[in-house]
C-alpha cells in the first residue's frame, strides 16, 4: 500500500543556502543593479526589497552546445499553407528555426527579488557601516521590555519568591482547610471520650496535613517580561544641498545616499519622520525630492540663503519644543565672500541650539582639497554639529558615526 | 486544511475489483475541491485498484508526499531531487522560478516525481482533490510503472540507491567545503556542471550504487594513497623497469580508443586532481548518469503518464466513484496539459511532449482497437491486437527516438499536420522539406525522431588522446555533426576541463570525413 506522508513542516528553505551562494557570487553584478535602485528611489522607500536584473550572458553556465550554421531539420506542427519544396526567407535575426519563436520578453536578462535585508545589506555594504549600527538600522522597530505580571512558567532567575511562597500558603490553607476541620472535630470528641480508633484517625489526619507540600510546583511564579515598541516621537529632517552646475551626478549620488542613511537612522529612532528639501543657488527653495535631485538649475552660490530658508520653515512649522530637528547639508564646497563666515555664524548661533544634530559633507573636486564653506565651518565648536570631506561611498558613515555610536548604544 | 466529511468517503473507500457492473448504491468518494489524508488515502486505493488490478500496471511502492509550495519550488532548483550538495547554480534556479512563479508567469508543476525504490511523489497542498486524484494517477502509477519497466531506466539508473547516494554526496561535498573551503569545492563543482552532459556512459553499464561501497572505496583509496607515498622507493633502482619504461615508450596513443565519458576520464586520468577532486567528480558524473536516460525518454515518458491518468480517472468515472464536476475539472487540467499550439501561434515552445507522447500512446490504442486500412498497412504486426500488451512491450523496449521512428502513424502526422523544414548553410532560405502526405509521411517520421536523437542535441566530443608520456596534454575532438559548428561557449567549457586537467588541453574538430577543420588549445 502507499504511504502517505504530510511533508509541509518540513524545512522550507532547503534553498536559502544556494540563494545566499548564488547572491555571493554575483555580488559584484547584483550591486551595480542595486545602484541603480538606489538611484531611481526616493529617499523614503529605500527600504524594500526591489526587482534585481542582472545580464544572463554574465551567469550563464557554459555547456558544449552546437552554434548555428550547418545544416539540420526541424519538425514543426499546425502546418496549414505549406507545401513540400516550398521556401521561406531567412529571419534577419540570427533567430534558430522556422517561424513563431514567440514574442515572450527578450531573455537578456535575469530579474529576480531582493528581500528588504538583502537590499539593505548591499546598500550598508557599500557604505561600511558596522555591524553595531547595521543592527540598529536593519531592525524594524526598537523594543524595549516592560514588566507584565506573573507567569507560572519561566527561567528560575525570574523566580519571584514572595509570590510564590504567598501561593503555597494559599494552597494550603486551602488543601488543608476540610483535614483540620476533621481533626478538630476529632481531637474535640477525643477530649470528650478518648478511645484508640479516635486516636488512630486523629494520627492519620495529621500524617494527611503533613504530607501536604509546602511548596509545589504549581505555586511558582515568575516576573514576566513582555517586548513593547519603544514610545515614538516625531522628527523632522532638513535636507540642504548646492546645486550650483558643479555638483555633478555622481556627486548628488553620494548626497542622495548620504541623506537616505540619516533618514534610515531617524525613521528607525522616530515614529514619523517629516523630510525638507531645500536646494539652493545664490537663493534658496524649498522643493520636493524629485526636483530637489534631479531638477536642474543654475546660478551662483549663497550659502546662507539656505540656513536662513531653513530657520524660516523651522520658525513657522516646526517648533523645536515638539520637534527634533535634524539637518543635513551638502555642497561641493564653493562659497565666496563673507557667504562662510556669515554661515558658520548664523548655523553656530541662530540654529544649532534648536537642532539635535547638524551634520555638513562636502564633496570637492579633489579630494584632500578642502573649500571655503569647510574652512569656516571647522571652527564651529559644537557636540552636535559633525563634518567631512568625502568622495568616496564608503567615507559617508564616518560622517554620522558620532551621532550613531551616540543615538545608537 | 478542513476536512470534508469522511463518513460517506470512508463508506465506498475499496471498490470490488472487477465490479463491472455499476451497483446503484456506489456513491462518488469525495464531493467538491477539499481533499484530506483519508481522502487521498481512499482515492489511492481505488486508483491502485484500477491502475494494478484492472490494467496490470507493474509499480515500485508509491510513498506520496504532500508539501507546500515553497517546498515545490525548492525541488525544483534541486532538479527534482529531494535532496543535493549545495551549490550557486541551484540557487540561480531556485530564485529564477520563484521570480516567475510569483509573478504570476508560471504555475508549478502540479507534482514532481522521483525515480527511486518506493517511488516518491510530491504533491501540492494547493491543488484541490480533483487535482489530486489526477496527480496521483499520473506520477504514482504512470511514470512509476514506466520508471519500473522501460530498458533504459532498468539499464541506466538504480531506483533502490539514489536517495541514500544523494545523501552520502551532499555530505561528502559539505565535508569538503569544511575542509578545502567553499570556493575550492565551487571551482571543481563549476567545472564538473559545465562537462555533466558528457559525463554519461551510453554504451557501458555502471556498476550498481552502493552507498557502503561508495564510502569504504573512497577511503580505502585515501588510504592507499597515504601508505604508497614513500620518497625513497622512486630512488631504488629496480630491475625490470627499464624493460618497462621501454615498452611504455613505443605506447603511441592512449586510450586506444576514444572515450565519450569526458568527466570519468577525467576522474580516472587527471594528472592534477587530488582524491577529493575526483571524488566529487565522480558524483557529478553519477547524477549525470541518473538523468540520462529522462532525457532520452520525455515523449515517452510523460505520454504514458498522461495516457494512464485520463485512462485510470475516466473508468473511476465509469465506476460511479466520482463526480461530474470531478471531471469537469480534470477535463479542463487535462487539456491545458496536452494542448499543442501551432509554429506559428502565440507561445509556440516547440514540440509539447505531454501533446505528443498522449496522442501517440492513445493513437496505438486506437490502432489495435479499431484499425482502419491504413493502420492495417502500415503496422500489420499490431493492428488489431491486444492494445494492453502492445503497449506495455512499446512502454518497455523503446527511447523517444526509436518510438516515434516506429510507432508516429500518418493519422497523427495529419492531426498534428506536421512539416519539416530544412535549414541547410548553402540555401539561403529554408526549405519545406517534406509535409504530411502521401510522399512526405515517412520522411517527417524519420526527420522528427531525428530530432529526439541525442546527437542531434548534443555535440559529440570524446577523448582523443592523453600524452601520457609527454607533455601530459589532452586532446578532445569534436565530430561536426552535418557541419553544425560549437558555439561560443565551447572556449569557456575548455577552460573548465583546463582547470580540472591541469595541462594544455586541445579540442580538435573535425568533419564527417575525419579531416580536420578548426582547433582550439588552452595552454597549461
Amino acid at each position: 500500500m502507499s504511504i502517505i506522508i504530510d511533508r509541509r513542516l518540513n524545512d522550507r528553505k532547503k534553498n536559502a543556502v544556494n540563494r545566499a551562494r548564488f547572491l555571493r557570487r554575483y555580488k559584484e553584478q547584483i550591486r551595480r543593479a542595486v545602484d541603480d535602485l538606489v538611484s531611481r528611489r526616493s529617499i523614503t522607500d529605500m527600504e524594500q526589497g526591489g526587482d534585481v536584473k542582472v545580464p544572463v550572458k554574465d551567469i550563464s553556465e557554459p555547456a558544449f552546445r552546437h552554434g548555428s550554421g550547418g545544416d539540420r531539420e526541424v519538425v514543426h506542427p499546425g502546418n496549414h499553407r505549406f507545401q513540400q519544396g516550398d521556401r521561406i526567407p531567412r529571419p534577419p535575426a540570427e533567430e534558430g528555426g522556422a517561424g513563431g519563436q514567440g514574442q515572450g520578453e527578450a531573455e537578456d536578462d535575469f530579474v529576480f527579488k531582493l528581500s528588504r535585508e538583502e537590499f539593505m545589506n548591499l546598500f550598508f555594504d557599500d557604505l561600511e557601516l558596522p555591524h553595531l549600527i547595521r543592527n540598529v538600522l536593519g531592525d524594524v522597530r526598537d523594543y524595549k521590555w516592560r514588566r507584565a505580571g506573573y507567569t507560572p512558567s519561566g527561567v528560575p532567575s525570574n523566580l519571584s519568591v514572595l509570590r510564590s511562597l504567598r501561593n503555597a500558603q494559599a494552597r494550603r490553607i486551602a488543601i488543608g482547610a476540610p483535614i483540620r476541620r476533621e481533626l478538630e472535630e476529632a481531637e474535640a470528641e477525643y477530649a470528650r471520650s478518648p478511645t484508640t480508633a479516635l486516636a488512630e484517625r486523629i494520627e492519620t489526619l495529621r500524617a494527611r496535613l503533613s504530607r501536604l507540600p509546602f511548596l509545589d510546583e504549581i505555586d511558582l511564579r515568575f516576573r514576566h517580561r513582555v517586548r513593547e515598541p519603544q514610545p515614538v516621537a516625531r522628527a523632522v529632517m532638513f535636507c540642504l544641498m548646492d546645486v550650483s552646475a558643479s555638483m555633478t551626478e555622481d556627486k548628488k549620488d553620494l548626497a542622495k545616499r548620504f541623506f537616505t542613511l540619516l533618514y534610515l537612522f531617524l525613521s528607525r529612532k522616530y515614529e514619523r519622520v517629516e523630510l525638507v528639501f531645500i536646494r539652493h543657488t545664490d537663493n534658496a527653495q524649498e522643493v520636493d525630492e524629485q526636483t530637489f535631485f534631479y531638477g536642474t538649475q543654475s546660478g551662483g552660490t549663497v550659502v546662507l540663503s539656505a540656513l536662513r530658508l531653513m530657520d524660516e520653515i523651522i520658525e513657522a512649522r516646526f517648533d523645536p519644543a515638539t520637534w527634533n530637528i535634524y539637518g543635513a547639508q551638502v555642497s561641493d564646497g564653493d562659497a565666496f565672500g563673507a557667504d562662510p563666515e556669515k554661515s558658520r555664524a548664523f548655523l553656530e548661533d541662530r540654529l544649532l541650539p534648536d537642532l539635535r544634530y547638524f551634520a555638513y559633507v562636502e564633496i570637492p573636486d579633489e579630494p584632500e582639497a578642502l573649500g571655503l564653506l569647510a574652512h569656516a565651518y571647522a571652527r564651529i565648536d559644537h557636540p552636535d554639529f559633525a563634518m567631512k570631506s568625502v568622495t568616496e561611498r564608503n567615507e559617508i558613515y564616518p560622517v554620522l558615526r558620532e551621532l550613531f555610536s551616540k543615538e545608537a548604544a | 486544511m478542513s476536512k470534508p466529511s469522511g463518513a460517506r468517503a470512508d463508506r465506498s473507500a475499496t471498490p470490488r475489483s472487477g465490479a463491472r457492473v455499476q451497483p446503484p448504491s456506489v456513491q462518488p468518494l469525495s464531493a467538491g475541491g477539499e481533499w484530506s489524508f483519508e481522502l487521498i488515502d481512499t482515492y489511492d486505493r481505488a486508483i491502485r485498484e484500477i491502475a494494478v488490478g484492472e490494467f496490470g500496471l507493474d509499480c515500485y511502492p508509491n510513498q506520496i508526499e504532500i508539501i507546500a509550495s515553497e517546498q515545490m519550488l525548492d525541488a525544483y532548483a534541486s532538479l527534482g531531487l529531494p535532496i543535493g550538495y549545495a551549490h550557486w547554480s541551484f540557487g540561480k534556479e531556485f530564485i529564477r522560478n520563484e521570480h516567475l512563479y510569483r509573478k504570476g508567469h508560471q504555475g508549478l508543476a502540479y507534482e514532481i516525481v522521483i525515480n527511486s525504490n518506493p517511488c516518491i511523489a510530491y504533491l501540492m497542498e494547493e491543488n484541490t482533490m480533483p487535482m489530486q486524484a489526477l496527480v496521483i494517477a499520473h506520477a504514482c502509477y504512470g511514470h512509476n510503472s514506466f520508471f519500473k519497466g522501460n530498458y533504459l531506466f532498468r539499464q541506466w539508473t538504480d531506483a533502490d540507491a539514489i536517495i541514500d547516494y544523494m545523501v552520502f554526496a551532499k555530505k561528502y561535498v559539505m565535508q569538503c567545503e569544511e575542509r578545502y573551503g567553499e570556493q575550492a569545492v565551487e571551482e571543481v563543482l563549476d567545472s564538473c556542471h559545465a562537462l555533466m552532459q558528457h559525463g554519461v556512459d551510453r554504451y557501458h553499464h555502471p556498476a550498481p550504487l552502493s552507498v557502503e561501497d561508495e564510502r569504504k572505496r573512497q577511503i580505502e583509496r585515501e588510504r592507499h594513497a597515504w601508505r604508497q607515498y614513500d620518497d625513497i622507493w622512486r630512488t631504488l633502482p629496480k630491475a625490470g623497469r627499464d624493460a618497462e619504461r621501454r615498452a611504455r615508450r613505443s605506447e603511441r596513443i592512449y586510450p586506444a580508443e576514444p572515450q565519450e565519458n569526458l568527466l570519468y576520464f577525467v576522474e580516472k586520468h587527471s594528472p592534477r586532481l587530488e582524491p577529493w577532486q575526483s571524488e566529487i567528480v565522480r558524483i557529478v558524473r553519477k547524477m549525470a548518469q541518473y538523468f540520462y536516460p529522462q532525457g532520452q525518454t520525455k515523449v515517452m515518458n510523460e505520454g504514458w503518464a498522461t495516457f494512464w491518468h485520463y485512462t485510470i480517472l475516466n473508468r473511476l468515472f465509469d465506476k460511479g466513484l466520482v463526480d461530474t464536476g470531478f471531471m469537469l475539472e480534470f477535463i479542463s487540467a487535462h487539456t491545458n496539459v496536452v494542448s499543442q499550439r501551432g509554429y506559428d501561434q502565440r507561445g509556440y515552445g516547440g514540440i509539447n511532449p505531454y501533446a505528443l507522447g498522449f496522442a501517440m500512446f492513445s493513437d496505438l490504442k486506437r490502432i489495435c482497437v479499431a484499425p482502419t486500412a491504413e493502420d492495417r498497412s502500415w503496422f500489420p504486426d499490431i493492428a488489431g491486437s491486444d492494445w494492453r500488451s502492445v503497449l506495455d512491450f512499446a512502454m518497455r523496449n523503446y527511447k523517444d527516438e526509436s518510438f516515434i521512428g516506429q510507432y508516429l502513424s500518418p493519422r497523427l502526422m495529419r492531426e498534428f499536420r506536421l512539416f519539416a523544414v530544412a535549414d541547410r548553410q548553402s540555401e539561403d532560405a529554408y526549405l519545406v522539406d517534406a509535409i504530411h502526405n502521401d510522399d512526405g509521411y515517412r520522411r517527417v517520421r524519420r526527420l522528427m525522431a531525428a530530432q529526439y536523437n541525442r546527437d542531434n542535441q548534443i555535440p559529440d566530443i570524446q577523448v582523443l588522446r592523453y600524452d601520457r608520456r609527454g607533455d601530459r596534454s589532452l586532446t578532445l575532438r569534436h565530430r561536426r555533426h552535418r557541419g553544425r559548428p560549437l558555439d561560443d561557449d565551447a572556449e569557456q567549457v575548455l577552460r573548465h576541463l583546463h582547470r580540472l586537467w591541469g595541462f594544455a588541453v586541445r579540442l580538435v574538430t573535425v568533419d564527417e570525413n575525419d579531416k580536420e577543420v578548426a582547433s582550439r588549445e588552452i595552454k597549461s
